[in-house]
């Protein structure tokens, strides 16, 4: 019936591996069932017994320590098993291939698999390998996706703007490198929000980006105007391959946010970053710190809605 | 089959918990139906009880089998658990599973002095040793049927009888 490869062939999420091509009623199913797990997270016992017995394995090929650990905590308060594999540093370096390694694991009895990778389609490639019975949560692949974190800044603005259809929401920086923001781009029109800005430099554009239903600026004072949510991008310096900036001090004058840039946008208008931040790069002090930003509720809200695609997944 | 109004079940319902409660007693609903149930029962009592709301999916015994239950509604318990005297309140009372999945979730808020169960309707069939302080009706349901609570746009609760197969509630 489906040929999204997240998708088993009734329609329930088997992987979460991208928000491109997931219909609103399973994106709006993870954004509901995080709501209640935000109040388990708020209790004096932070942990729920679901997933008492599984095996969850964390298997970062690229350094992460803040997203590999809000995994950990996310499966922990779930009673699950977590196992976390560095495996920058180890089979990997002697010369163990991708899918032997997952072999390898599941022979251990693994019921999931939290994937981090430098190169885009790696998560795609082990869930299509592992037995059917086994999830696969795409971390972050290369330029790719990285949908918990687009559905978590989703289910952030949710909190603060519950209507979608009368939002203005601009993503602000590198989208070239970002995988965030193609996660987020996703589910924000998926979700139905009528207008998604990109502000960037030609330089730190896809080409025909525009092809995602966004609008194109170079430009923050066009940019920002009458905008309801900002999602600022961290400038990614070990992934510019080569000078596509004169330099951060320049970025940050024509497209850091501070307080006067941001006062272009709607007087109640958030404030995001996915972290980690590169303070006077690409957001100014007074604005990460300052009252509209919800940097730090993205946090907390990210543990809620990693436990609920969790959950999910290891229901269906 | 011939089912009770719940209206009056619910009247004699009251008049059986209105000798277990005191100030410091706090009323739990379980969703949906025994969130509806607590919501009339706190009315008539016209007492001002703490009150509270459960959704036991996170701590249901059927997960392995049948997932996770496709809308889970945040619980919301806004007092002090620990120490209260809790009287547990849902519609339907059948195999026992739903109650001490909520027990099980009340206690992760706190050791409560006590806790009792007030069921509009025990239908029997338990598989767990769980039995309510406060029923409304006892009433023989065949075992293929699913009995739940309904709750009109004007707020009247009535019961319904259906084929479907839920082996819990």
């Amino acid at each position: 019936m489906s040929s999204n490869p997240q998708l088993s062939t009734n329609g329930q999420l088997q992987h979460l591996l991208t928000t491109e091509g997931l219909p609103a009623p399973i994106l709006l199913n993870i954004l509901d069932t995080a709501e209640s797990f935000v109040g388990v997270t708020e209790r004096d016992v932070k942990k729920v017994p679901l997933l008492r017995g599984k095996s969850i394995f964390n298997l970062f090929f690229e350094p992460s320590t803040r997203t590999r650990t809000t995994f950990e905590i996310a499966a922990k308060r779930l009673s699950a098993d977590v196992v976390n594999l560095n495996i920058a540093a180890s089979s990997q370096s002697k010369g163990e291939t991708l899918l032997d390694t997952v072999n390898n694991l599941s022979a251990m009895h693994a019921d999931m698999f939290v994937v981090r990778h430098a190169q885009s389609g790696a998560a795609h490639l082990i869930a299509r390998h592992v037995r059917p019975e086994i999830h696969v949560i795409n971390a972050g692949d290369g330029r790719h996706a990285h949908p918990t974190q687009g559905l978590l800044d989703v289910f952030t603005i949710r909190r603060y703007k519950p209507d979608f259809r009368a939002l203005r929401v601009a993503i602000v920086g590198d989208i070239l490198h970002s995988r965030v923001a193609r996660s987020q781009i996703h589910a924000l029109t998926t979700l139905g929000v009528p207008e998604v800005r990109v502000i960037a430099p030609k330089t730190l554009l896809p080409a025909k980006v525009e092809r995602l239903g966004v609008r194109v600026y170079h430009n923050m004072t066009k940019g920002l105007k009458d905008v309801d949510v900002l999602m600022m991008l961290r400038l990614q310096n070990e992934r510019m391959l080569s000078a596509r900036l004169p330099s951060t001090e320049e970025y940050f004058k024509y497209y850091g946010l501070t307080q006067e840039k941001l006062s272009l946008a709607r007087q109640d208008a958030i404030v995001l970053h996915p972290g980690p931040m590169n303070r006077g790069v690409e957001i100014d002090s007074t604005v990460a710190d300052g009252g509209q930003s919800v940097i730090l509720p993205q946090v907390t809200f990210g543990i809620a809605v990693r436990m609920a695609v969790m959950s999910i997944l290891a229901g269906n | 089959m011939q089912l009770p109004d719940a209206e009056e079940i619910l009247i004699r319902l009251t008049e059986s918990m209105r000798r277990d409660i005191s100030p410091s007693t706090a009323l739990v609903g379980i969703h949906t139906g025994g969130v509806w149930l607590a919501e009339r029962l706190l009315e008539n009592l016209q007492l001002p009880l703490s009150f509270g709301t459960l959704d036991v999916s996170f701590y249901r015994d059927d997960f392995a089998r049948i997932g996770l239950h496709p809308q889970v509604r945040p619980s919301d318990i806004p007092f002090t658990v620990e120490g209260s005297h809790i009287i547990l309140v849902d519609d339907v009372l059948y195999t026992g599973r739903t109650i001490r999945a909520a027990i099980n979730e009340l206690f992760d808020y706190g050791r409560p002095a006590s806790v009792r169960l007030a069921t509009l309707i025990d239908r029997g069939g338990r598989e767990l040793p769980i039995a309510a302080q406060h029923v409304g009706a006892v009433l023989d349901v065949p075992s293929d049927k699913m009995l739940a609570l309904e709750k009109s746009p004007g707020g009247t609760l009535s019961l319904s009888l259906y084929s479907k197969n839920r082996d819990d509630e």
